[in-house]
């Protein structure tokens, strides 16, 4: 097979001015912080992007002062359709802004900038959106003719997707009139703050978003705040049990949005083409730091060589490397800390007698790189089929009936999302029914859109984000 | 009055469709709320509980299988069944909680009004809870609301009857299985709601009542791996929030105690159908 040699293309960062320095962002201020400054690092090459304050037990304190004065005096009372229009113009200046928050994302996070770009950032701006006309409409959310705000939010987000979490957690929230406290991951906090200077340029008042970057006891000091009215975590299962054990005994209300282990189902009658493009986007988007992940394959056994044939074909087509190049299919791994977790769950996968797969190919000398990975001969006792891996590594099964299929996929702690493949309209909808998950992509994988709620069953968390059932997160009726 | 002596009951368990008394063999004494003596109950044990998890489980794949309209017209059968009994639940109502027997009456009433209000829930949840998204591309999309699972209920203290009943109709409205600890102190009229539903074509394993100490048999609910959910309604407060962290480990959905037992017979909306469904959205591209 000939092999196309692209001529890099890569996006300039000239459009984005990483400052050499960032504060908190309190009450509508860059402010110093009293914890220790943490460097964000470029995970493609390593360099120091720039150096970040982290909020202590008093910054987070003075954030949620910030944020109940704002709820009480300006928020709170404000028209509904005046909340509205702040996040109609913060959706706005997403768009304007799109490209240098697509171009920080890359830098700060390692993923592609196609999916930064074309991903990350309209989606953002589309929660963004969707949300402003909720604010003015509430009544008709289905919680009763008066629906009240919470009060303050504390919301720690995750590293994989900073700025579209941030918009996940922030625009209901704030649609639905309460303010927010948000905790950026410690490896992904710069759109954050790009984030922060956009609610200025919006006017938004002071204290309704408030910015507290730093690591996990920044997180602990926002969730475990007696002032926090509610917590909303996405995150690992490990931190989001712990948090749901600090908030016991509260009247905080919790929602949650953990990991998971997502069986993507290949039936036999499935066109393999279409299929193999949803397993690559199912595993390998965003390198596979994605909750919903679709990493485990579970092909009907009768086509399980034709299929993983298909699929190591097209994965060595996968370009790895240079993020900002706008080729680039896969690009680095986000920290050396997440590169270990995948490079030890993956030896396991082989010692306990998985047969592994790699494409060819170099990866770059510097920067934090793991190339697509699939395991066949995986059984369901293996750790590579039970641990979330978060990374671009996909462990295949068969499956000879639907049952032993729909058996397999639930078969885990997880219930997060699925996927499945099939031209029959009634299996799709038979399995669908009995797939013990949030989200079910049928002949598709890894869609979202603020219009559907999205969540957890079983201990990938409660709770939903997007839509109008993601709005009782937010609100309190009397329905 | 005749001088026939009357035949007394054996208050047991139910517990995946049968009656069996507690496996260690266990009773504790049950007094009206004067201190006399009315029965001995069975004291639900720790393996109690894990049979009954393991019985709500096996009967969670029919029930949440089945139509809406099927659930509708079980849990309809339920308050059939209950009205001709409602003479001998007044009494249990009225013994064990020491309220006059018209007020039992009005309790017992309210209780049957209630399994008929939540019968009528089953077949409207999808259209009230669920929604069609208007996705930006070419997919349709839908979200229903589908039961958590197994739900392990702690059943009011206070009211017998009438709270047991609006804890457990909105769990199995929805679709879950449910294990139930009764009230402590009074937990006759819950037995008899047993046999109720054992006549109603409620399938076995759907409802497991365990008579005993929720103080004693909550935690180990609480840490179950098998339940999915818990309903802290009978919990006191500091055991309440024991049982909501010790629930954290498996990321168990809590539904909290108000600090006062409520008044049951305000309407409940859906505030306890709510933290007892999921919502899966399922999307499907469209194309020629």
């Amino acid at each position: 097979m000939s092999i196309f040699e692209y001529a890099p293309a890569p996006e300039s960062r000239s459009i984005v001015d990483v400052r050499p320095n960032y504060g908190l962002f309190i009450d509508g201020e860059f402010t110093d912080g009293t914890g220790a400054p943490l460097k964000t690092v470029n995970p493609a090459t390593e360099e120091v992007l720039s150096e970040v304050a982290t909020g202590s037990d008093e910054d987070v304190d003075r954030a949620v002062r910030a944020a109940r004065r704002a709820f009480t005096r300006v928020w709170g009372p404000m028209r509904p359709a005046d909340r509205g229009k702040y996040l109609f113009r913060i959706a706005r200046l997403l768009q304007e802004r799109a490209r240098e928050f697509a171009v920080l994302e890359t830098l700060d996070n390692g993923k592609p900038i196609r999916e930064s770009r074309d991903v990350d950032v309209p989606l953002a701006a589309a929660h963004f959106f969707y949300h402003a006309g909720w604010a003015d409409k509430l009544e008709h959310a289905g919680l009763g003719p008066a629906p009240r705000p919470l009060g303050v939010a504390g919301q720690v987000i995750p590293w994989n997707f900073p700025l579209l979490m941030l918009a996940w957690k922030v625009a209901p929230a704030l649609a639905a009139g309460n303010t927010v406290v948000l905790k950026p991951a410690e490896t992904t906090p710069l759109t954050a703050l790009l984030f922060a200077e956009v609610c200025r340029q919006a006017d938004l008042p002071p204290g309704v978003v408030n910015i507290v970057p730093g690591a996990g006891e920044t997180g602990r000091a926002v969730i475990s705040h007696p002032d926090v009215d509610k917590v909303a975590f996405t995150g690992s299962t490990e931190v989001g049990r712990s948090i749901a054990r600090a908030v016991a005994g509260t009247s905080k209300r919790l929602t949650l949005e953990l990991g998971g282990k997502a069986a993507n189902i290949v039936f036999d009658d499935a066109p393999v083409d279409q299929a193999v493009e949803g397993i690559v986007r199912g595993i390998f988007f965003n390198q596979g730091h994605v909750c919903c992940a679709g990493s485990r394959l579970l092909v009907q056994e009768s086509v399980h060589d034709d299929v993983v044939a298909a699929l190591q074909r097209r994965i060595g087509t996968l370009r790895v490397g240079d993020p900002m190049d706008k080729n680039t299919d896969l690009g680095a791994i986000n920290s050396a800390e997440q590169l270990a977790r995948i490079r030890e769950l993956t030896a396991f996968g082989e010692t306990e007698g998985a047969t592994c797969w790699q494409p060819e190919g170099e990866l770059p000398g510097r920067g934090w790189w793991f190339k697509p990975t699939v395991f066949t001969d995986v059984s369901p006792a293996h750790r590579i089929a039970r641990d979330e891996v978060f990374g671009p590594v996909l462990s295949v099964m068969t499956f000879r009936t639907p049952d032993e299929a729909v058996a397999k996929a639930n078969n885990t702690t997880y219930g997060l999302s699925a996927g499945i493949w099939s031209e029959k309209g009634s299996r799709i909808l038979s399995v669908t029914s009995k797939l013990r998950a949030g989200v079910v992509w049928a002949n598709t994988f890894n869609e979202f859109d603020p219009t559907s709620p999205f969540g957890g069953y079983k201990q990938s968390g409660y709770g939903r984000e997007g839509g109008r059932q993601g709005l009782a997160a937010y609100l309190q009726g009397d329905n | 009055m005749s001088d026939r002596l009357t035949v007394r009951k054996t208050y047991k368990l139910y517990l995946g469709g049968a009656f069996p008394r507690s496996e260690s063999g266990r009773t504790y004494e049950v007094t009206d709320a004067k201190g006399h003596f009315l029965a001995n109950a069975a004291r639900a044990s720790r393996k109690d509980a894990r049979d009954a998890v393991v019985a709500a489980r096996g009967a969670f794949g029919k029930w949440s299988g089945a139509t809406a309209y099927n659930r509708g017209q079980v849990l309809y059968r339920v308050a059939e069944v209950m009205e001709g009994r409602a003479a001998q639940f007044a009494e249990e109502v009225a013994a064990g909680e020491g309220i006059s027997s018209s007020r039992a009456r009005a309790e017992v009433d309210a209780a049957i009004d209630r399994w008929v209000w939540y019968a009528g829930w089953t077949d409207k949840l999808a259209a009230v809870l669920g929604s069609t998204n208007p996705v930006a591309g070419p997919y349709f999309g839908f979200s229903l609301p589908e039961p958590t699972g197994v739900v392990a209920v702690l059943a009011p203290q206070r009211s017998s009857l009438l709270g047991l009943v609006s804890v457990l109709g909105p769990v199995l409205a929805g679709g879950n299985t449910a294990v139930v600890v009764t009230s402590t102190a009074r937990p006759l009229p819950a037995v008899t709601l047993g046999e109720v539903l054992a006549t109603s074509d409620v399938p076995g394993g759907v409802v497991n009542l365990l008579t005993g100490d929720a103080a004693e048999i909550g935690p180990w609910l609480a840490e179950h791996a098998d339940v999915d959910a818990i309903d802290l309604a009978g919990a006191p407060a500091p055991l309440a929030m024991e049982l909501e962290r010790s629930a954290a480990g498996t990321v168990k959905r809590v539904l909290r105690a108000p600090a006062e037992e409520p008044d049951w017979t305000a309407d409940p909306g859906l505030s306890r159908l709510r933290p007892f469904l999921e919502t899966k959205s399922v999307w499907h591209p469209i194309g020629v």
